[in-house]
């Protein structure tokens, strides 16, 4: 029992992360802008909130630095493409490799120093309860933030008429623009919204998940974050889907590997990845049905004629 | 028309770099007229509704509307003080619903006055525009995408209905449709300004015409006591002589297409299917049909963009080519001309000499064993802009640097003087002015008249009944048997090009009938 309850943590633990930074990614693509930067957004958020936190003793600091930092990293990211018009492949990419390069500058001062473990939620009562009560209701505050951003971000985008309007405007800018929306403007705040979320990714990642700050340590999540958005065709709740397929199978090989499992680690280790992708893209193939979530301006740079 | 005017322009001039789009209009529009707004493109039809719309301002001149000095910033300004717009491009958004694209272009507050669906509803029915709130914009057939944007016009009640050549592409019997929706809104006080280029529409419609050419204000008139001719010289200018068909008899077959299904692979396409035709030399095939009824997808098998399952489904001279590229059908002797002129037709960034070698590189001889002859693709690209009177600074400017319509005559010309023996155009002359579309008209013409087989897929019936020797109509994918010209007339093109289903199933099960024997 005691083991199904820690598999059960730590896939909480390892989802997290993913369910943040997919969810922003979500958003700032449904508004039509595609970011490839989250890599380098996470790692900022998680080298920024692990120094504030550091610094001035508080995780709620380090956290809203955190998503400050992610949402900066999205700023540029926005300047360079919906300002300047870059190409948004490129930025992305390059803005990956400038994440992880700067967090590695800044985190130089903060490797071997680790923070206490990061406080559960504790409901008298109900957190007593076996098994159910850690489950459900001793989770760390940011899990509890993770969920209710995604029933916010659903709900945001299928009730609300400003959730209209970013939808409108990733589905065809021209028209968008011909009515008199700001499309600039929306995709700005849509970009910093993901970038924000990638950044609250990260700052799980070093508060919470190990507690440390290693250099590259988002590992290729912000790449999988990225593929959840895709293969979840667009919905929030299947993003969250996956990022829990994806925790769960990363807790499970490693387990396997504890109990000594005559598989080469490194096959293990590719395992979540490899499986995610695979499930992912069994559930999307009705390509009909992708192509009418996917945001028909996805990508496409945006000049304001007339 | 009787009272006050409801909007008046005085002396508006509005210029853009190097170019003077507007110099000196002024005209007005009465409580409930239908006033035309006639001009070649590029005559600043569009400029100047634009700026009553608020999307551009006037470098002078002044505006009143209802008695009160004009001057929106934004369309949103614009539309508060009652002035409606419909673009000749919608603004739609095909993945979300009809209801949905309606409650974006209204206001916020407008969105929430009362219960939105019952008044797109009432609105709907009381003007006979019939609207399902719950559908897929991206299901709906340009008619239909039409109506939404009238009524999210009418639905914030204007005065003055701005209208951009709202017909260029409906059916004839939807345009009918449109015209008792309007006559009707004009009967309650509301003024539209309605713009088109087609003017038999505008003598049955409208009760005032402006005419513009050049920027400037040339004349106005009462179109219904004009004729099309006169009203068609007024804009140009010029004498207009029309082109006249006298074509030899057709020869042997030399593009034949046999059972053509395709599926399409774009998000609303429409799947080709059991598509049949032949033409022979000496023959201008027309393919009528409302856009989105499958003439992309014929044209991307026709061109060899996606190939077919069976190479004998589309045969050139009876020779099997329907497995082969673009490339291998041209070097057979194929031309192409596309809709879409910037990226299909033309590279946008390469200079006009540069996109001849794009399709006529082999066919003359502008590069030989992968060097390119600069001397002789400016040579052809000379030709070119000679014979069709292409308006550009010469043949070393980018091709997004031409107007549309000297594009497309460039294009076309580029195409017809490789002398092909199969030329396939889709809409020839879109956008462009009366004078040139009758240049191109003549010169494919005269490349029938030399043996080769030309068809044309349009949406201009005009157009189609000028050149065409038979007419066929796709619909839903469908293909219709052609007839000749002379048998048709515009109604019974149009209850086809409406695709109504019945229609097409019977013809559908007809087809089927026939080829079944064949596969016993």
């Amino acid at each position: 029992m005691d083991l199904v309850l820690n598999i059960l943590l730590g896939v909480v633990v390892a989802a997290t992360p993913l369910v943040f930074a997919s969810i922003g990614e979500l958003v700032a693509e449904k508004s039509g802008v595609l970011n490839l930067g989250v890599e380098g957004m996470m790692i900022i958020g998680a080298v920024a909130a692990f120094a504030a936190t550091v610094g001035s003793g508080s995780y709620i600091v380090g956290i809203l630095v955190g998503a400050l930092a992610g949402a900066t990293m999205a700023f540029l990211f926005g300047a360079l493409t919906l300002t300047l018009m870059s190409n948004q492949v490129a930025c992305g990419l390059a803005l990956t490799l400038f994440g992880l390069g700067l967090s590695a500058l800044i985190g130089q001062a903060y490797s071997g120093i680790s923070l206490p473990q990061f406080p559960r939620v504790d409901i008298p009562l109900l957190t007593d309860i076996p098994f159910i009560g850690p489950l459900v209701f001793g989770q760390d505050a940011l899990v509890y933030l993770s969920f209710a951003l995604v029933a916010g971000v659903g709900w945001f985008l299928t009730r609300t008429r400003a959730g209209l309007i970013l939808r409108a405007v990733g589905e065809n800018h021209e028209a968008a623009h011909g009515i008199g929306y700001p499309v600039v403007a929306i995709r700005y705040l849509a970009v910093m919204f993901g970038g924000a979320c990638a950044g609250l990714g990260g700052a799980y990642l070093s508060l919470v998940q190990t507690p440390l700050w290693v250099e590259k340590m988002s590992a290729g999540r912000g790449w999988i974050a990225l593929a959840l958005v895709v293969f979840a065709s667009w919905r929030p709740l299947r993003a969250l889907g996956g990022a829990y397929l994806f925790g769960g199978i990363t807790i499970l090989q490693l387990h396997s590997q504890a109990l000594g499992l005559k598989i080469d680690a490194q096959i293990l280790s590719m395992l979540p990845y490899l499986a995610t992708i695979v499930v992912l893209v069994v559930i999307s193939r009705d390509r009909m049905k992708m192509k009418l979530n996917a945001p028909s301006c996805l990508g496409k740079v945006f000049y304001a004629t007339s | 028309m009787t009272g006050t005017p409801i909007l008046e322009l005085r002396n508006i001039t509005k210029t853009f770099p190097g170019v003077v789009a507007n110099e000196d209009v002024s005209f007005s529009v009465g409580r409930g007229e239908i006033h035309a707004l006639l001009g070649e493109n590029g005559a600043g039809k569009s400029t100047l509704v634009k700026m009553i719309y608020g999307i551009q301002k006037p470098d002078s001149g002044e505006m009143t509307f209802m008695g009160e000095a004009f001057a929106p910033s934004k369309p949103s300004e614009a539309r508060q003080k009652g002035v409606g717009m419909v673009f000749q491009h919608f603004c739609l958004f095909e993945a979300l619903t009809v209801y949905e694209n309606i409650a974006l272009g209204l206001s916020a507050a407008e969105a929430k006055t009362g219960d939105l669906r019952q008044r797109i509803i009432d609105v709907s029915t009381t003007y006979g525009l019939k609207v399902d709130p719950d559908r897929l914009v991206g299901t709906l057939s340009v008619g239909e995408r039409q109506r939404i944007e009238i009524v999210r016009c009418l639905l914030s009640e204007p005065k003055l209905l701005i209208m951009d050549e709202p017909t260029s592409v409906l059916t004839p019997q939807e345009v009918n449709v449109l015209f008792e929706t309007l006559r009707r809104l004009a009967s309650e006080g509301c003024s539209i300004l309605y713009i088109s280029h087609k003017l038999e529409e505008i003598r049955a419609l409208c009760s005032k015409a402006t005419v513009l050419r050049g920027g400037k204000l040339v004349g106005s008139c009462d179109p219904r006591r004009e004729t099309a001719k006169s009203l068609a010289e007024m804009m140009i200018g010029a004498t207009l002589n029309r082109p006249v068909r006298d074509l030899p008899e057709p020869g042997e077959i030399r593009l034949k297409v046999q059972e053509l299904s395709m599926e399409s692979d774009e998000q609303f396409g429409v799947d080709l299917e059991n598509v049949t035709m032949a033409v022979r030399a000496g023959e201008i095939l027309g393919i009528a049909g409302v856009a989105g009824n499958g003439q992309t997808e014929l044209m991307e098998a026709l061109i060899g963009e996606r190939p077919c399952r069976f190479s004998r489904q589309i045969q050139l001279d009876g020779a099997d080519i329907g497995q082969a590229g673009p490339r291998e059908r041209r070097a057979l002797g194929m031309c192409f001309a596309p809709e879409e002129r910037l990226g299909h037709a033309a590279v946008p960034g390469m200079a006009l000499w540069e996109n001849t070698l794009l399709s006529a590189g082999r066919t003359n001889d502008l590069a030989r064993r992968g060097l390119i002859s600069p001397t002789n693709a400016n040579r052809f690209a000379l030709r070119v802009v000679d014979d069709l009177k292409v308006k550009t600074a010469g043949v070393k400017s980018a091709a997004r640097s031409l107007s549309g319509g000297n594009l497309q005559k460039f294009i076309m010309g580029r195409e017809i003087m490789q002398r092909p023996k199969v030329l396939i155009a889709s809409q020839p002359t879109w956008g462009v002015d009366a004078g040139a579309a009758a240049t191109i008209h003549r010169i494919l013409l005269d490349l029938a008249r030399e043996g080769a087989a030309v068809v044309i897929i349009s949406q201009d019936l005009d157009e189609l009944f000028t050149i065409s020797t038979r007419i066929s109509v796709i619909a839903g994918g469908y293909l219709f048997p052609s007839q000749p010209t002379g048998e048709l007339t515009v109604e019974s093109l149009g209850l086809a090009m409406g695709g109504r289903s019945k229609e097409i199933e019977a013809a559908k099960r007809a087809d089927e009938a026939v080829a079944e024997p064949a596969h016993v």
